[in-house]
């Protein structure tokens, strides 16, 4: 238990998805404009990366290992998490309408999101148990999640800020994602 | 002999993937801890870009069209997996440096950007040296943040001292390394001033009435991404508009 526990605040907080490990970069910077959408991807990234590290773990030990075919992780796991994204979103449209039109925007956006094949890249390197996988894969999109939050909270008090010229846009959040990784930097002693 | 000079000009220079397009973010940010990590991950890079945008080229009349994102995604997936076999066998200590980095080469968006939008258009030899070009240009962006970071964080370049350290204990005045920089947030902030100098150069040309190529890729989302991997849809449903 209190190995899960360490796993979940490591991943979540001190390992920190975007902000110490750079993945998952582009939604951060591309849907972190107004919080309710960053909320909204943040959950549909946590949605999927936990579906995701609990199908690959599942498929790497009783598919992969057992054949020996360890060498076709990257090919494998890539194309099972298209895939799943797309099923994902095809089944809540049909069973889960409520949660579709919460996340359904947000989901095919999550096929490219490099996070989701990061989680199970670092499963499978590190070793993990299926159990210990998923916890890893809950502890970094909730880590994501609470990072797309902050920014988005951040941004929206931005925009009425005066700044300079050249770094309108892009550098200011980038800026601000310093400084938010600063602060994270702060979590690596939790531990 | 033209098309294919003008192909790696336009990698490096017009359409430079790091410094106007902003794609690929996600690598360039991680590995520019060192000048030569960004270089070691930039010619990975380059190397599957071109394989893949070869092979993408030879099979476009192949490949049907309704199948065509997993399929490139399958060859560029192998490509990736060779070359890191082949950097776990020759360059171990690269290897070690780039860890995880290396497999996700496979959601670069650079490299199924180019084969959606030139390998699957055009014939081999152009695409090759499209993927030369881009590869390289990716390299140089790589390679300058590293320099950048390795730079102030270290004092160094490709790991030899060019700034004599301070040692306290002993009394010797010298550089101070601001060891933030090969930290992540250093990369963030290398990254921003990176950004605020190319809009204040793009703010200038447009002032002077050039005409300015429009940044694409990560900064607006990937929804402006121009480029269907990012739509998410990779296996066909069979109900597109």
């Amino acid at each position: 238990m209190k190995e899960l526990l360490i796993i979940a605040i490591g991943s979540a907080l001190v390992n920190n998805v975007v902000l110490s490990q750079f993945l998952g970069i582009c939604p951060f910077l591309g849907v972190s404009k107004k919080v309710d959408t960053a909320a909204g991807m943040g959950g549909a990234v946590v949605f999927v990366i936990t579906i995701a590290s609990l199908v690959t773990s599942l498929i790497y030990k009783f598919i992969l290992m057992p054949l020996g075919f360890e060498y076709l992780q990257t090919i494998v796991f890539i194309l099972i998490i298209a895939a799943l994204v797309q099923f994902v979103e095809m089944f809540l449209k049909k069973a889960m309408p409520p949660l579709y039109n919460a996340l359904g925007v947000y989901l095919p956006l999550i096929t490219t999101n490099c996070a989701v094949l990061g989680v199970a890249l670092t499963n499978v390197q590190k070793e993990y148990s299926i159990l210990q996988g998923v916890i890893n894969g809950i502890g970094t999109s909730v880590g994501f999640l609470i990072a797309i939050v902050i920014m988005a909270g951040i941004r929206e008090k931005i925009e009425y800020n005066d700044i300079s010229e050249s770094f309108q846009g892009t550098p200011i959040v980038l800026v601000t994602a310093t400084l938010m990784a600063i602060a994270f930097c702060g979590f690596s002693g939790l531990i | 002999m033209n098309n294919c000079t003008e192909r790696i000009y336009n990698g490096l220079v017009k359409e430079n993937p790091t410094f106007v397009l902003m794609l690929g973010m996600c690598p360039t940010l991680a590995v520019t801890t060192s000048a030569i990590n960004g270089v070691g991950m930039g010619l990975s890079t380059t190397v599957v870009l071109v394989l893949s945008n070869m092979l993408i080229s030879m099979l476009r009349k192949i490949i049907p069209d309704s199948v065509r994102m997993p399929a490139f995604i399958v060859v560029v997936a192998s490509f990736v997996t060779i070359v890191q076999f082949l950097l776990e066998g020759f360059v171990p200590s690269l290897y070690d440096s780039l860890g995880i980095y290396i497999p996700l080469i496979v959601v670069n968006c650079i490299i199924l950007g180019r084969a959606e939008s030139y390998a699957s258009k055009n014939p081999v030899l152009p695409s090759i040296f499209d993927g030369i070009g881009m590869g390289l240009g990716f390299t140089v962006g790589l390679a300058a943040i590293g320099i950048v970071r390795e730079v102030i964080g270290t004092g160094a370049i490709f790991g030899r001292q060019i700034l004599p350290l301070a040692d306290a204990a002993a009394g010797k005045g010298g550089y101070v390394p601001v060891t933030i920089f090969i930290l992540p947030p250093g990369a963030f902030l290398v990254l921003a001033f990176l950004v605020a100098l190319q809009n204040k150069v793009r703010s200038n040309a447009a002032k002077k009435g050039k005409k300015v190529p429009e940044a694409a890729g990560c900064g607006e989302g990937c929804a402006s991404c121009g480029n269907s991997a990012c739509g998410g849809k990779v296996f066909p449903t069979g109900n597109e508009e």
